[in-house]
């Protein structure tokens, strides 16, 4: 499968809170929009308070793409409800929609009200995996995330993204292990590792990756605190 | 054990359970909950109780308990629900018990909001609760020191039989960054509590926990103690961290991850020529007075810098004890201070002293 050759017009990133789905699926939304299609993007992040894809909102208007997100993400509560903006997904076939999902079954939930409207259409669903994340360091571990996201959302996966990272601490070995790991979890779950993502800064420090089994997609970040001296 | 990558309110829960803690009681409230839910999905796994309370004050008074029956315990909430637990807190230590309480703080008062803040520092460290009283309170700057500060927390409450909290801000909870942890420690290792009401086997008298005393004698004598112990904490446990003090013209003070912009607001002035430096405490309370009375020997001013209207502020003060302008700035109610604001701010004071 080649998301990147060959996207589907519907792709729905879940896995694991702090896998860094809003990172891949922000990067994506402007790889679509970058090849010439028509991008919106969906905040379905009903879980998260802060460092979400409505963060990035401005820059990713300026790109082209249309940010639909909770009436209240980034405001001073939290109501987790979701807009009816979002059925013109699924009306408006002329878009490619990325839909960012909130993290473990508890995000994932509310895919479920849509079911009927996935149901007509085929669409990418795709698992982010970090192997430096505590509960998902092993197959057994992701899968039973995996299989609680697959209960709740009442989708079939079609592939898994190889997220794993350790942010500044990213070197060879993370991406090597990282690398392990979604392949033994490929065979467990019997779906393609369609990328392995890794930051365009790590990419620099380590020189390049050529040995990787599958898709290298350099990532630029968007999420978070951001504490480092603004003036260099 | 090799680094792994963690939300700060996991990173917690996960030093909590391998530091000996076997016990949580809280109830949920944005930016602490992953701490609560991360201790529902681990705690039986390690062998402990995990009970999401009916309330926060049901929650800390499950703390009072299990502490005086010897427990490792915390509880953890946000800042109204740190709120509902001060007359457990007062309780807690007036009986000299030992727990944790976190408090990843979010704007105020009331309701307020979910963003971060650091409006809660009054709070913590001048009471909360009633009576003469302190806590221990640790302010870390990241997610590896709120992990390594969780299992100091915890000692350092055992060790002079009070509650410790650990306050950090939304942004702190939230956020991700790389962490270690240290191995487990196994909570039959950890001291013994000699004064804890875990049965008598008929071999010594009965331990009582209590905060009510009959006569007001033995309460002061109790409350004069209990002052002779914290000024020993005084004295002895308080920490910060000074990055480029010595010859600086400029001290910023900043706590948690506020210090963070401000040492990047330092590096930035330094860059422009100006001698800025930083002390950053990292207990509240106790206050690292020393440092800053140092300080006031060599530097023209202070400038306290929070998301608050200015509550550290007044400790610095006290601190610095009149020698030199203590200025403050801060953001409140979920905006967080920008590095260019304090330089700008930096340049300001500089002037005006």
């Amino acid at each position: 499968m080649n998301i990147f050759d060959d996207p589907k017009r519907i792709t729905v990133v879940t896995g694991h809170f702090g896998s860094g789905k809003t990172e891949f699926a922000l990067n994506y939304a402007l790889f679509l929009a970058e090849s010439g299609k028509e991008v919106m993007m969906i905040d379905f992040d009903i879980v998260n308070p802060y460092y979400r894809t409505k963060d990035a909102e401005k820059y990713l208007n300026s790109r082209g793409i249309e940010v639909i997100a909770p009436e209240f993400a980034n405001s001073n509560i939290e109501t987790p409800t979701l807009p009816p903006e979002i059925l013109r997904a699924f009306a408006d076939k002329s878009k490619y929609i990325v839909f960012d999902v909130g993290g473990d079954e508890d995000g994932a939930t509310p895919l479920g009200v849509y079911y009927e409207y996935f149901k007509r259409e085929d669409y990418n669903m795709f698992f982010v995996l970090n192997e430096r994340r505590m509960l998902t360091r092993d197959v057994e571990g992701a899968y039973e995330i995996y299989s609680e996201i697959l209960r709740v959302s009442r989708l079939r996966f079609t592939g898994i993204v190889n997220n794993t990272h350790l942010m500044g601490f990213t070197d060879r070995d993370v991406v090597a292990a990282g690398e392990r790991l979604a392949e033994e979890f490929s065979e467990k779950v019997g779906l393609p590792v369609v990328c392995t993502c890794v930051s365009r800064a790590a990419l620099e420090k380590i020189g390049g990756i050529d040995n990787s089994k599958s898709k290298i997609f350099p990532i630029s970040l968007f999420v978070g605190p951001g504490f480092e001296n603004k003036a260099n | 054990m090799a680094k792994v990558l963690m939300k700060g309110n996991e990173a917690l829960a996960e030093a909590a359970m391998r530091c000996g803690c076997r016990f949580f009681f809280g109830y949920p409230i944005t930016p602490q909950t992953e701490l609560a839910a991360y201790m529902a999905k681990m705690m039986q796994k390690n062998g402990g109780t995990f009970l999401q309370a009916e309330s926060e004050v049901a929650a800390i008074n499950m703390v009072y308990g299990a502490a005086g029956a010897g427990a490792r315990v915390m509880t953890s909430s946000s800042s109204p629900g740190i709120s509902l637990k001060q007359e457990g807190i007062s309780y807690i230590a007036g009986a000299d018990l030992p727990c944790l309480i976190v408090n990843i703080v979010r704007g105020g008062p009331g309701l307020g909001g979910i963003q971060p803040a650091q409006s809660d520092y009054f709070q913590a460290t001048k009471g909360g609760g009633h009576g003469d009283y302190h806590l221990l309170v640790f302010a870390p700057s990241s997610v590896q020191e709120l992990a390594d500060m969780t299992s100091r927390a915890f000692d350092k409450a055992d060790e002079y039989r009070m509650p410790a909290m650990i306050m950090g801000d939304g942004m702190l909870g939230q956020m991700m960054e790389p962490v270690e942890f240290k191995d487990f420690v196994d909570p039959a290792s950890l001291p013994e509590k000699p004064w804890a009401t875990t049965g008598t086997g008929m071999k010594r008298k009965k331990n009582i926990i209590n905060s009510l005393y009959l006569t007001p004698e033995e309460l002061e004598y109790l409350c004069v103690e209990r002052e002779k112990r914290y000024d020993k904490i005084r004295a002895t446990e308080a920490l910060c961290e000074e990055i480029d003090t010595e010859d600086a013209d400029i001290i910023i003070a900043a706590y948690g991850t506020i210090a963070r912009v401000a040492m990047s607001a330092v590096q930035e002035a330094r860059a422009k020529g100006i001698k800025a430096g930083l002390i950053r405490p990292i207990t509240l309370w106790p206050f690292p007075t020393e440092a800053f009375a140092k300080r006031a020997e060599t530097a023209k001013c202070f400038l306290s810098v929070e998301m608050s209207m200015g509550q550290m502020v007044e400790d610095v003060r006290l601190s610095v004890n009149g020698k030199k302008p203590v200025y403050f700035y801060g953001r409140t109610g979920g905006m967080v201070p920008e590095q260019d604001a304090i330089v700008a701010e930096i340049e300001k004071c500089l002037k005006n002293s």
